[in-house]
């Protein structure tokens, strides 16, 4: 079977490209509750606990957590090389911009569709936060 | 975002790479939330906390020659002399990080307060200034006890607020966002310093984020009961403001506090919800190993308070007794004769230290008390159990709690 691919506009907050297997998550992500060495999900009650976010096309409502425990917990991910390829959220808040400035990683909003619609894990997204596309390519 | 001809040449690094990166973080957070341009702040509170994330930003703008066009006040990271002639099991990685942190923000020019009350005596906002204060116990309170405007800011967002003079235009800045969605009606009996903390922890778990307003207070707070207030209310929740009317400056009524629009929740907070809190914070009793006060500094208010109860007192052997403060407060703290007071009875005032540092190493596999939720949840300890000042300064004196 032939897979789809679908590219949906996106709204640029942090510029880059990046790209990989989507990780869907409908729970706010505190990225200080991920092991540092590994990006697996630590935070026990957590719907992606156990799994790993290393690499991954991360979507996900929004942050959480105090702003130097968010900050310093996705600079750490970015330290040991895990940290994920792009995010991409339905509302950014400071912390989570400044989070995703120091790493360099790009952070998209304000998908032209429901991302929680249109992707699923599993999918490989690629995100080109300069061009302010996101493409989708169903598994 | 609209920019300026000298913004725009900031982007283009004319004015150093330092200056660059601050106001490119700026750019970022303006267009995540639609703002139209940036506005002039007064002044900014950066959170300093001595990791590594903290260090990257502010080593960047450091080594980038940036330097605050505002007054910029640090946080507590820790006293790092005192605290390596005391214990020789501080990790050296973290302490050299810690000194890093330390020295990058003297290069940028920010003023080393290392404390987390800098309304107090550093850097004191104004009514309707606009600022950029980060440390979550400061950002209510300079928005609602004092009434200047801030967002609830990163440590390195404040950090390029005050590099660049200005922040994008967005929520708390913009008086529309400024209204209260939720009605907080206390029936509790609000006696003393440590009932505000627990009414700031229940109102913080109750309403989550928001902007509470509070009724029923009869009297008005003391400066530590909203410090109190603000502090704990963000431990477990995310309050950047709340009104208590007639208490607070920015609004004289309930309805003025909701702009004229209340569809919000509505929560009661009797005495029965604080002693709730109180009895959710007892995890344990019996040996304590250390009593922890300060957190947020201890104002000279308190350090009197502490030397009040222990005058003429002894220490119990097992318990390290600590005090965090500011500089200044240590200063006029000691020129009262609070700090050789507590020294006497065997306690111990520290400068520039909050407790989330590796200084309290020490500490990893003990069991103490403090009278805030903020340090106990922090988790530098095996167990913090939290109660009453008064009961702290006995249970250090007993050796016991309970």
């Amino acid at each position: 079977m032939k897979s789809s691919e679908i590219t949906l506009k996106c709204h640029k907050i942090i510029g880059g490209y990046g790209e990989g297997e989507a990780l869907v998550s409908h729970e706010p992500i505190c990225f200080y509750l991920t092991d540092p060495k590994t990006g697996v999900v630590r935070e026990r009650s957590h719907e992606l606990a156990g799994k790993n976010i290393a690499s991954k096309v991360l979507v996900f409502p929004s942050g959480k957590a105090s702003s130097v425990v968010q900050i310093d917990g996705l600079f750490k991910l970015a330290l040991h090389n895990v940290a994920p390829k792009a995010l991409i959220v339905k509302d950014a808040e400071t912390v989570l911009i400044v989070s995703a400035f120091l790493v360099k990683v790009p952070l998209v909003d304000r998908l032209e569709k429901d991302p929680f619609e249109i992707i699923r894990s599993g999918d490989f997204v690629k995100v080109d936060a300069e061009k302010c596309r996101v493409t989708i390519t169903m598994k | 975002m609209y920019l300026t001809k000298e913004e725009e040449r900031i982007l283009a690094g004319e004015f150093g790479e330092g200056t660059r990166k601050a106001l490119e973080l700026l750019v970022a957070i303006g267009d995540a939330y639609d703002a139209e341009k940036m506005i002039p702040i007064s002044r900014a509170h950066a959170a300093s906390s001595g990791q590594e994330g903290d260090l990257y930003f502010v080593e960047l703008l450091a080594d980038g020659g940036a330097r605050c066009r505002v007054p910029t006040s640090t946080n507590p990271v820790y006293d790092i002399g005192y605290f390596h002639r005391l214990f020789d099991d501080i990790p050296e990685d973290e302490a050299e990080v810690a000194r890093r942190v330390m020295e990058a923000y003297k290069q940028v020019g920010a003023i080393l307060s290392w404390s987390c009350i800098p309304y107090m005596a550093e850097n004191i906002p104004l009514y309707s200034e606009n600022v950029a204060f980060s440390e979550s116990s400061a950002t209510p309170y300079v928005n609602s006890v004092i009434g200047a405007r801030t967002n609830r800011e990163a440590a390195q967002s404040a950090l390029a607020a005050g590099v660049i003079g200005k922040v994008p235009e967005y929520g708390l800045l913009i008086r529309e966002n400024r209204k209260g969605t939720h009605l907080v009606e206390v029936e509790a009996s609000l006696k003393d310093e440590f009932d505000y903390t627990l009414l700031g922890y229940y109102v913080g778990k109750r309403v989550g984020y928001g902007i509470p307003v509070l009724t029923g207070i009869s009297r008005q707070p003391s400066t530590e009961e909203f410090i109190n207030f603000c502090a704990m209310s963000n431990v477990s929740g995310a309050i950047s403001m709340f009104y208590m009317p007639r208490f607070t400056v920015e609004a004289s009524t309930v309805e003025e506090a909701f702009q004229g629009d209340f569809s919000g929740d509505r929560i009661t907070v009797t005495d029965r919800e604080l002693k709730e809190c109180y009895e959710e914070l007892q995890t344990t009793s019996g040996q304590i190993d250390f009593v922890m006060l300060g957190c947020p500094h201890y104002t000279l208010k308190q350090l009197g308070d502490v030397a009040r109860l222990l005058n003429g007192k002894k220490i119990h052997d097992g318990v390290a007794f600590w005090v965090c403060t500011s500089a200044t407060g240590k200063v006029l703290a000691e020129r009262n004769g609070y700090v050789s007071v507590i020294e006497k009875a065997g306690g111990r005032v520290v400068v520039d230290t909050c407790i989330d540092e590796p200084c309290w190493i020490a500490y990893k596999n003990k069991v103490g008390m403090t009278d805030s939720p903020k340090c106990a949840y922090y988790r530098r300890f095996k167990e913090a159990m939290v109660a009453r000042l008064q009961d702290c300064v006995e249970a250090a004196i007993r050796g016991r709690w309970g």
